[in-house]
Protein backbone atom coordinates (compact mmCIF):
# COMPACT_ATOMS: atom_id res chain seq x y z
CA UNK A 1 0.00 0.00 0.00
CA UNK A 2 1.02 3.33 -1.01
CA UNK A 3 1.50 5.78 1.81
CA UNK A 4 2.64 9.61 2.50
CA UNK A 5 5.90 8.93 3.19
CA UNK A 6 6.25 7.19 -0.64
CA UNK A 7 5.40 10.58 -2.17
CA UNK A 8 7.29 12.47 0.90
CA UNK A 9 10.44 10.49 -0.76
CA UNK A 10 9.83 10.98 -4.12
CA UNK A 11 8.78 14.84 -4.21
CA UNK A 12 12.11 15.09 -2.04
CA UNK A 13 14.57 13.64 -4.46
CA UNK A 14 12.86 15.81 -6.89
CA UNK A 15 13.37 18.92 -4.75
CA UNK A 16 17.12 18.02 -4.33
CA UNK A 17 17.18 17.51 -8.23
CA UNK A 18 16.22 20.67 -8.81
CA UNK A 19 18.92 22.36 -6.57
CA UNK A 20 21.37 20.09 -8.00
CA UNK A 21 20.28 21.70 -11.45
CA UNK A 22 20.71 25.07 -10.57
CA UNK A 23 24.35 24.17 -8.84
CA UNK A 24 25.61 22.60 -11.94
CA UNK A 25 23.90 24.79 -14.38
CA UNK A 26 24.98 27.75 -12.75
CA UNK A 27 25.85 29.46 -16.14
CA UNK A 28 22.91 28.58 -18.29
CA UNK A 29 19.81 30.80 -16.82
CA UNK A 30 17.76 28.63 -18.76
CA UNK A 31 18.10 25.40 -16.96
CA UNK A 32 18.32 27.47 -14.01
CA UNK A 33 14.37 28.74 -14.51
CA UNK A 34 13.92 24.57 -15.47
CA UNK A 35 15.38 23.75 -12.05
CA UNK A 36 13.22 25.93 -10.12
CA UNK A 37 10.23 24.97 -12.06
CA UNK A 38 10.97 21.34 -10.67
CA UNK A 39 11.44 22.27 -7.69
CA UNK A 40 7.99 23.99 -7.51
CA UNK A 41 6.54 20.68 -8.53
CA UNK A 42 8.35 19.12 -5.97
CA UNK A 43 6.63 21.03 -3.43
CA UNK A 44 3.04 20.88 -5.78
CA UNK A 45 3.19 16.95 -5.08
CA UNK A 46 4.00 17.39 -1.60
CA UNK A 47 0.89 19.86 -0.78
CA UNK A 48 -1.22 17.63 -3.17
CA UNK A 49 0.22 14.95 -1.61
CA UNK A 50 -0.47 16.13 2.07
CA UNK A 51 -3.49 17.25 1.20
CA UNK A 52 -4.93 13.89 0.00
CA UNK A 53 -3.98 11.93 3.20
CA UNK A 54 -4.75 14.45 5.69
CA UNK A 55 -8.56 14.97 4.19
CA UNK A 56 -7.90 18.62 3.53
CA UNK A 57 -8.65 20.65 0.36
CA UNK A 58 -6.73 23.46 1.69
CA UNK A 59 -3.42 21.77 0.07
CA UNK A 60 -5.17 21.54 -3.18
CA UNK A 61 -6.03 24.83 -3.28
CA UNK A 62 -2.60 26.45 -2.24
CA UNK A 63 -1.08 23.94 -5.02
CA UNK A 64 -3.41 25.54 -7.05
CA UNK A 65 -2.04 29.58 -6.36
CA UNK A 66 1.40 27.97 -6.51
CA UNK A 67 1.43 26.62 -9.93
CA UNK A 68 0.07 30.66 -9.99
CA UNK A 69 2.68 32.25 -8.80
CA UNK A 70 5.17 29.36 -10.99
CA UNK A 71 3.80 30.49 -13.89
CA UNK A 72 3.86 34.10 -13.31
CA UNK A 73 7.61 33.63 -12.87
CA UNK A 74 8.22 31.93 -15.65
CA UNK A 75 6.88 34.61 -17.84
CA UNK A 76 9.01 37.14 -16.21
CA UNK A 77 12.45 35.45 -16.19
CA UNK A 78 12.16 34.55 -19.68
CA UNK A 79 11.04 38.11 -20.43
CA UNK A 80 14.16 39.06 -18.59
CA UNK A 81 16.24 36.52 -20.22
CA UNK A 82 15.07 37.78 -23.46
CA UNK A 83 16.15 41.44 -22.66
CA UNK A 84 19.58 40.08 -21.13
CA UNK A 85 20.15 38.52 -24.17
CA UNK A 86 19.29 41.51 -26.39
CA UNK A 87 21.83 43.37 -24.19
CA UNK A 88 24.61 41.31 -24.37
CA UNK A 89 24.56 38.57 -26.68
CA UNK A 90 25.22 35.90 -24.19
CA UNK A 91 22.89 34.49 -21.35
CA UNK A 92 25.94 33.29 -19.39
CA UNK A 93 25.01 34.44 -15.82
CA UNK A 94 27.46 33.63 -13.42
CA UNK A 95 29.07 37.19 -13.65
CA UNK A 96 26.21 39.12 -13.87
CA UNK A 97 27.38 42.59 -12.54
CA UNK A 98 26.00 45.84 -14.61
CA UNK A 99 23.66 46.95 -11.82
CA UNK A 100 26.93 46.90 -9.72
CA UNK A 101 24.98 46.34 -6.54
CA UNK B 1 -2.27 -2.18 -9.78
CA UNK B 2 -1.87 1.60 -7.42
CA UNK B 3 1.06 0.17 -6.22
CA UNK B 4 2.34 -0.60 -9.76
CA UNK B 5 1.47 2.68 -11.20
CA UNK B 6 2.61 4.74 -8.60
CA UNK B 7 6.12 2.87 -8.59
CA UNK B 8 5.74 3.87 -12.91
CA UNK B 9 4.94 7.15 -12.31
CA UNK B 10 7.42 8.08 -9.76
CA UNK B 11 10.39 6.36 -11.66
CA UNK B 12 9.51 7.99 -14.71
CA UNK B 13 9.23 11.22 -12.99
CA UNK B 14 12.63 11.46 -11.09
CA UNK B 15 14.33 9.74 -14.27
CA UNK B 16 13.23 12.50 -16.10
CA UNK B 17 14.00 15.30 -14.18
CA UNK B 18 17.76 13.83 -14.01
CA UNK B 19 17.98 14.05 -17.63
CA UNK B 20 16.49 17.57 -17.60
CA UNK B 21 19.16 18.43 -15.07
CA UNK B 22 21.77 16.76 -17.18
CA UNK B 23 20.80 16.85 -21.12
CA UNK B 24 23.29 18.63 -22.96
CA UNK B 25 20.67 20.24 -25.68
CA UNK B 26 18.13 22.63 -23.28
CA UNK B 27 15.43 21.80 -26.23
CA UNK B 28 16.03 18.19 -24.39
CA UNK B 29 15.83 19.29 -21.28
CA UNK B 30 12.37 21.67 -22.01
CA UNK B 31 11.19 18.25 -23.51
CA UNK B 32 12.46 15.92 -20.13
CA UNK B 33 10.76 18.62 -18.19
CA UNK B 34 7.57 18.09 -19.70
CA UNK B 35 7.47 14.39 -19.53
CA UNK B 36 8.40 14.74 -15.64
CA UNK B 37 5.06 17.07 -15.78
CA UNK B 38 3.03 14.54 -17.18
CA UNK B 39 4.06 12.10 -14.55
CA UNK B 40 3.84 14.44 -11.59
CA UNK B 41 0.18 14.76 -13.05
CA UNK B 42 0.08 11.45 -12.83
CA UNK B 43 0.99 11.02 -9.67
CA UNK B 44 -1.49 13.75 -8.28
CA UNK B 45 -4.11 11.46 -10.05
CA UNK B 46 -3.21 8.77 -7.72
CA UNK B 47 -4.18 10.41 -5.00
CA UNK B 48 -6.94 11.89 -6.09
CA UNK B 49 -5.99 15.23 -6.72
CA UNK B 50 -7.70 14.97 -10.50
CA UNK B 51 -8.02 18.75 -11.32
CA UNK B 52 -4.73 19.94 -10.31
CA UNK B 53 -3.34 17.06 -12.33
CA UNK B 54 -5.43 18.53 -15.13
CA UNK B 55 -4.25 22.36 -14.33
CA UNK B 56 -0.70 20.72 -14.11
CA UNK B 57 -0.97 19.34 -17.54
CA UNK B 58 -2.89 22.71 -18.99
CA UNK B 59 -0.69 25.11 -17.11
CA UNK B 60 3.02 24.03 -17.09
CA UNK B 61 2.98 21.55 -20.46
CA UNK B 62 0.49 23.69 -22.35
CA UNK B 63 1.60 27.25 -21.68
CA UNK B 64 5.07 27.30 -19.63
CA UNK B 65 7.08 24.45 -21.45
CA UNK B 66 6.18 26.12 -24.76
CA UNK B 67 6.90 29.37 -23.74
CA UNK B 68 11.02 27.83 -22.42
CA UNK B 69 10.66 26.40 -25.66
CA UNK B 70 9.84 29.35 -27.74
CA UNK B 71 12.95 31.23 -25.63
CA UNK B 72 15.07 28.18 -26.41
CA UNK B 73 15.14 28.18 -30.27
CA UNK B 74 14.29 31.89 -30.53
CA UNK B 75 17.32 33.07 -28.63
CA UNK B 76 21.17 32.22 -30.62
CA UNK B 77 22.75 30.94 -27.78
CA UNK B 78 26.40 28.90 -27.89
CA UNK B 79 25.40 25.65 -24.93
CA UNK B 80 28.69 24.65 -25.20
CA UNK B 81 30.53 27.50 -23.70
CA UNK B 82 27.37 27.33 -20.72
CA UNK B 83 28.58 23.76 -19.54
CA UNK B 84 31.71 25.09 -18.75
CA UNK B 85 31.93 24.59 -14.76
CA UNK B 86 29.82 21.63 -15.32
CA UNK B 87 31.96 18.92 -14.86
CA UNK B 88 33.94 20.73 -12.55
CA UNK B 89 31.41 21.52 -10.34
CA UNK B 90 29.76 17.76 -10.73
CA UNK B 91 31.52 15.88 -7.88
CA UNK B 92 31.00 18.44 -5.07
CA UNK B 93 27.64 18.96 -6.21
CA UNK B 94 26.44 15.10 -6.45
CA UNK B 95 28.10 15.26 -2.41
CA UNK B 96 25.79 18.07 -1.32
CA UNK B 97 22.69 17.10 -3.04
CA UNK B 98 23.46 12.81 -1.96
CA UNK B 99 23.62 14.10 1.82
CA UNK B 100 20.87 16.34 1.42
CA UNK B 101 18.40 13.69 0.19
CA UNK B 102 19.65 11.42 2.44
CA UNK B 103 18.72 14.16 5.37
CA UNK B 104 15.53 14.98 4.38
CA UNK B 105 14.53 10.74 3.72
CA UNK B 106 15.78 10.58 7.26
CA UNK B 107 13.33 13.61 8.67
CA UNK B 108 10.42 11.64 6.98
CA UNK B 109 11.56 8.71 8.94
CA UNK B 110 11.68 9.83 12.04
CA UNK B 111 8.34 12.01 11.58
CA UNK B 112 6.86 8.91 10.23
CA UNK B 113 8.19 6.62 13.08
CA UNK B 114 7.61 9.32 16.14
CA UNK B 115 3.85 8.62 15.36
CA UNK B 116 3.06 12.16 14.32
CA UNK B 117 2.67 11.08 10.22
CA UNK B 118 0.16 8.34 11.83
CA UNK B 119 -4.02 8.36 11.29
CA UNK B 120 -3.50 9.32 7.92
CA UNK B 121 -6.93 8.80 5.33
CA UNK B 122 -6.86 6.65 2.92
CA UNK B 123 -6.64 7.14 -0.70
CA UNK B 124 -9.49 8.59 -2.48
CA UNK B 125 -12.77 10.23 -1.25
CA UNK B 126 -14.97 8.29 0.64
CA UNK B 127 -18.17 6.70 -1.19
CA UNK B 128 -20.93 9.52 -1.66
CA UNK B 129 -18.57 12.61 -1.11
CA UNK B 130 -18.53 15.33 -3.87
CA UNK B 131 -16.18 14.93 -6.82
CA UNK B 132 -12.63 16.87 -6.58
CA UNK B 133 -13.68 19.59 -8.41
CA UNK B 134 -16.47 20.02 -7.01
CA UNK B 135 -14.84 20.50 -3.23
CA UNK B 136 -12.19 22.64 -4.83
CA UNK B 137 -14.62 25.13 -5.97
CA UNK B 138 -16.84 25.55 -3.16
CA UNK B 139 -13.97 26.21 -1.17
CA UNK B 140 -12.10 28.32 -3.86
CA UNK B 141 -15.47 30.78 -4.02
CA UNK B 142 -16.08 31.19 -0.56
CA UNK B 143 -13.54 30.79 2.14
CA UNK B 144 -10.43 31.96 -0.44
CA UNK B 145 -12.29 33.95 -2.74
CA UNK B 146 -9.73 36.77 -2.14
CA UNK B 147 -6.99 34.58 -1.99
CA UNK B 148 -8.22 33.80 -5.56
CA UNK B 149 -8.56 37.56 -6.85
CA UNK B 150 -4.97 38.27 -5.57
CA UNK B 151 -3.92 35.04 -7.85
CA UNK B 152 -5.44 36.94 -10.73
CA UNK B 153 -4.09 40.66 -9.81
CA UNK B 154 -0.57 38.34 -10.04
CA UNK B 155 -1.03 37.13 -13.47
CA UNK B 156 -2.20 40.44 -14.54
CA UNK B 157 0.68 42.30 -13.15
CA UNK B 158 3.12 39.57 -14.20
CA UNK B 159 1.77 39.63 -18.08
CA UNK B 160 1.92 43.34 -18.04
CA UNK B 161 5.84 43.47 -16.63
CA UNK B 162 6.37 40.43 -18.99
CA UNK B 163 4.82 42.90 -22.26
CA UNK B 164 6.70 46.10 -20.55
CA UNK B 165 9.78 44.51 -19.81
CA UNK B 166 10.33 42.69 -23.73
CA UNK B 167 8.53 45.60 -25.86
CA UNK B 168 10.89 48.14 -28.03
CA UNK B 169 10.75 50.50 -30.26
CA UNK B 170 12.52 50.01 -33.51
CA UNK B 171 13.05 52.77 -36.06
CA UNK B 172 12.35 53.21 -39.24
CA UNK B 173 9.09 51.45 -39.23
CA UNK B 174 5.83 52.69 -40.95
CA UNK B 175 3.46 52.88 -38.37
CA UNK B 176 -0.75 54.01 -38.45
CA UNK B 177 -0.98 57.24 -37.13
CA UNK B 178 -4.67 57.84 -36.46
CA UNK B 179 -4.82 61.49 -35.20
CA UNK B 180 -2.97 62.36 -38.56
CA UNK B 181 -5.31 60.57 -40.39
CA UNK B 182 -8.61 61.57 -38.87
CA UNK B 183 -7.11 65.39 -38.78
CA UNK B 184 -6.27 65.45 -42.56
CA UNK B 185 -8.97 67.82 -44.60
CA UNK B 186 -9.74 67.82 -48.19
CA UNK B 187 -8.30 70.81 -49.19
CA UNK B 188 -4.64 69.50 -47.85
CA UNK B 189 -5.05 66.68 -49.89
CA UNK B 190 -6.79 67.54 -52.90
CA UNK B 191 -5.93 70.00 -55.78
CA UNK B 192 -7.64 71.59 -58.85
CA UNK B 193 -6.32 71.91 -61.83
CA UNK B 194 -7.09 72.70 -65.28
CA UNK B 195 -4.40 71.34 -67.61
CA UNK B 196 -4.90 72.16 -71.02
CA UNK B 197 -5.61 69.27 -73.51
CA UNK B 198 -3.10 66.97 -74.16
CA UNK B 199 -0.71 68.36 -71.56
CA UNK B 200 -1.47 65.97 -68.75
CA UNK B 201 -0.80 66.99 -65.26
CA UNK B 202 2.42 67.10 -63.22
CA UNK B 203 1.93 65.39 -60.00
Amino acid sequence: MIGIEHYLVVSSILFVMGMLGIFLNRKNIIIILMAIELILLAVNLNFVAFSAFLGDMTGQIFAMFILTVAAGEAAIGLAILVIYFRQRGTIAVDDVNRMKG
Amino acid sequence: MQVFAFYLFASIVLASGAFCIFARNPVHSVLWLILAFFNAAGLMVLVGAEFIAALLVIVYVGAVAVLFLFVVMMLDIDFAELRAGFMKHLPLGLLLALVLVVEIIFGVGTWQSSGMGEATAAVGPPAGAPSNIEQLGALLYTKYVFLFEAAGMILLVAMVGAIVLTHRNRGGVRKQNIADQVARRPEDATRNTQPEVGKGVEL
